[in-house]
């Protein structure tokens, strides 16, 4: 069942969340695959299930209200969702770690940088408190801030210093596989390019694998080597960079390279997907595109596509190309 | 820090002399004659004029608000009892320690079954012990703490025999009076500690902690009750400041002399400047609390200490 190549491995992942009365279906049979020193690039519209995803991985889901309801998640061969929570601690921050959204609030205010750093370091090595210190210190010089800011509070740094500092924190004790979710969307223009790039070298300098969200395909197709797109909750496509960009398949996909905008050309209205992405408490039977979908077929309202494999590594669910 | 100190000092002077004068007025517009109160009912009109010449209530108002701030100021003196003749320092230095006591006693018994309790109600949001104590919580705030004293007295000194009903010189005679004035305190703590713990349970940042891979123990002692305690030291202060005004009740059922005792029976007795010398220390100690406070705000949060320049 599990692949041993691959350093993750997701297979038919559901992850629910109950609200009132109500199911949200936020991930739905999800199967994912990723390689060692391999990055993953996540997109998806708000809502996909992207973050749920990488939380579902990291044992992280809030439950109350969240829940696995079904699947597997292989890491290096394991199913991470049969490990006990001892075990599972053992594996966060030291084997898989995240950097999250929103810089602004995901770091403790009341704890100086230096020791947020330090702390993770803690957890994890059986080292004293002094030279976890001097650790975070080399790791803070590593993200660009200088050693002597390491005493210094998350309210007197800016946003993309934060960040850099979440980057460290992420980084620090050397994980085999980073989830970052959308690390820049808080972020100016021009600070998520440093960030970015920062990412990108540490990536590989440290040689991690990563699984980039976001819904810039831009920054996919600046530092991806893979490519998963994300529609209500379910890989819709999953590729190699290159064969998505030059030929992109599913619907879904075309819709999000449609509506990038073209700095050349001057246009009244710009383009988009029709519709509106569903209700996660009431998927469309069927392929949940098809509403929105211009080329849908009679089939795609009844049955749910499979995976098919259009090229090597490049895989769609659509009827299109059965 | 120091000079964010010195500053808040030199704020206590407005605010202690307008405490002063607002007791000050209010007790000149209160009913009731001193001097008449001190002859007794047979005085003839001569005699209590005499007196208040004497006591120097013939002067007006502004003048004799004036006199009583300076010997304050330059004398350091806030005058002599109309009954008992003693110094009013004397009747108030004795009745400080045991409001003291009694207010120290009763918060530490609201602080360390208090938080606790909350930390504890936040973690297990919605769980068995958390509605318990919630409802117990709400009994404690509703009781009152004459009704729960004397109870305490029925159960552990009338019955049981274990602790002595009244007093307050010995530990054990402290345990009762403690804990019947601390359960208001307890409840206020645990239902503030549990809701400010469950507004940053659900903080991105405890999350970021988590995603390290560390102990939910120290996720919710060093972080999340870490950054609940601004609400919860508030809260600790202003039931300290409250409390050593005097706890009038508690100190009625378990017969201790504490200052709420002393200002009642003074009042009755218009005995002005043991009034206004009660009021003064107290607003001195709540200034002083509430600064303690604030210090404290700023060793607790970092973005805090950054405005005291």
């Amino acid at each position: 069942m599990n692949d041993q190549k691959n350093l993750l491995s997701i297979k038919n992942l559901t992850i629910h969340y109950k609200t009132g009365g109500n199911i949200v279906h936020a991930v739905d049979n999800l199967d994912l695959d990723l390689g060692h020193g391999e990055t993953l690039g996540f997109v998806g519209e708000t809502g996909a299930g992207k973050t749920t995803t990488a939380l579902g991985i990291m044992g992280l889901i809030p439950n109350p209200p969240g829940k696995i309801i079904n699947g597997q998640v292989f890491f290096k061969g394991e199913d991470l969702l049969k490990k006990k929570h001892k075990e599972m601690r053992s594996i966060r921050g030291k084997e898989i770690a995240m950097i999250f959204q929103d810089p602004m609030t995901s770091l403790d205010p009341v704890m100086n940088v230096g020791d947020q750093i330090a702390e993770m370091i803690r957890i994890h090595e059986q080292i004293t408190k002094d030279k976890a210190l001097e650790k975070a210190e080399v790791m803070l010089e590593t993200v660009g801030i200088r050693k002597d800011r390491s005493k210094d509070y998350p309210h007197q740094f800016s946003g993309g210093m934060k960040q850099r500092v979440g980057i460290a924190i992420a980084l620090a004790c050397n994980p085999k596989l980073i989830i970052a979710d959308e690390p820049t969307t808080a972020l100016d223009v021009t600070i998520q390019a440093q960030v970015l790039e920062l990412m990108k070298s540490l990536k590989e300098k440290y040689d991690t694998s990563m699984i980039l969200i976001t819904h810039d395909l831009g920054i996919v197709a600046e530092i991806c080597d893979k490519v998963a797109i994300m529609y209500a909750g379910n890989v819709v496509e999953y590729s190699d960079k290159n064969s998505l960009y030059l030929n992109p398949l599913h619907p879904y996909t075309n819709g999000l390279f449609q509506s990038i905008p073209d700095i050349e050309k001057d246009v009244d209205k710009l383009n988009t997907i029709k519709g509106l992405a569903p209700d996660p408490t009431n998927l469309p039977k069927g392929c949940t595109f098809h509403p929105r979908c211009p080329k849908a077929l009679p089939v795609c309202s009844e049955k749910k596509p499979d995976n098919v494999m259009v090229e090597p590594n490049h895989y769609v669910k659509c009827f299109l190309y059965n | 820090m120091i000079k964010y100190i010195l500053r808040r000092l030199l704020f206590f002077i407005p605010v202690i002399l307008g405490v002063i004068f607002i007791v000050f007025t209010l007790l000149h517009i209160t009913p009731g004659d001193p001097a008449k109160i001190i002859l007794g009912q047979g005085a003839t009109p001569e005699s209590v004029q005499a007196l208040r010449q004497e006591m120097g209530l013939n002067k007006p108002f502004l003048v004799q608000f004036f006199i009583y701030l300076r010997d304050l100021i330059i004398h350091q003196d806030i005058g002599i009892s109309y009954v008992t003749k003693m110094p009013v320092m004397v009747s108030i230095l004795g009745c400080l320690p045991y409001t003291f006591k009694l207010a120290l006693a009763s918060i530490f018994v609201g602080i360390i079954f208090g938080i606790p309790t909350g930390i504890i109600s936040a973690v297990k949001q919605y769980s068995i012990f958390d509605n318990v104590t919630m409802v117990l919580a709400l009994i404690g705030l509703s009781m009152p703490v004459f009704w729960l004293g004397l109870l305490l007295i029925i159960l552990f000194s009338v019955q049981l025999g274990w602790l002595p009903a009244s007093g307050f010189d010995s530990f054990k005679s402290m345990i009762l009076p403690s804990l019947a004035l601390g359960s208001q305190s307890v409840a206020m703590f645990a239902r503030m500690t549990r809701s400010s713990m469950l507004e940053i349970i659900r903080q991105d940042y405890i999350r970021t902690i988590r995603a390290k891979g560390q102990k939910e123990i120290v996720i919710t002692i060093m972080h999340t009750l870490r950054n609940s305690l601004i609400p919860i030291i508030t809260i600790v202060g202003v039931q300290f400041g409250t409390l050593l005004g005097g706890a009038l009740l508690t100190e009625s059922v378990f017969s201790i002399p504490g200052i709420g005792r002393l200002m009642v029976d003074s009042i009755k007795t218009r005995d002005y400047p043991v009034v206004q010398g009660g009021v003064l220390i107290i607003a001195i100690f709540v200034c002083i609390v509430n600064l303690i406070v604030d210090i404290i705000y700023g060793f607790v949060d970092p973005r805090i200490k950054s405005q005291y320049v």
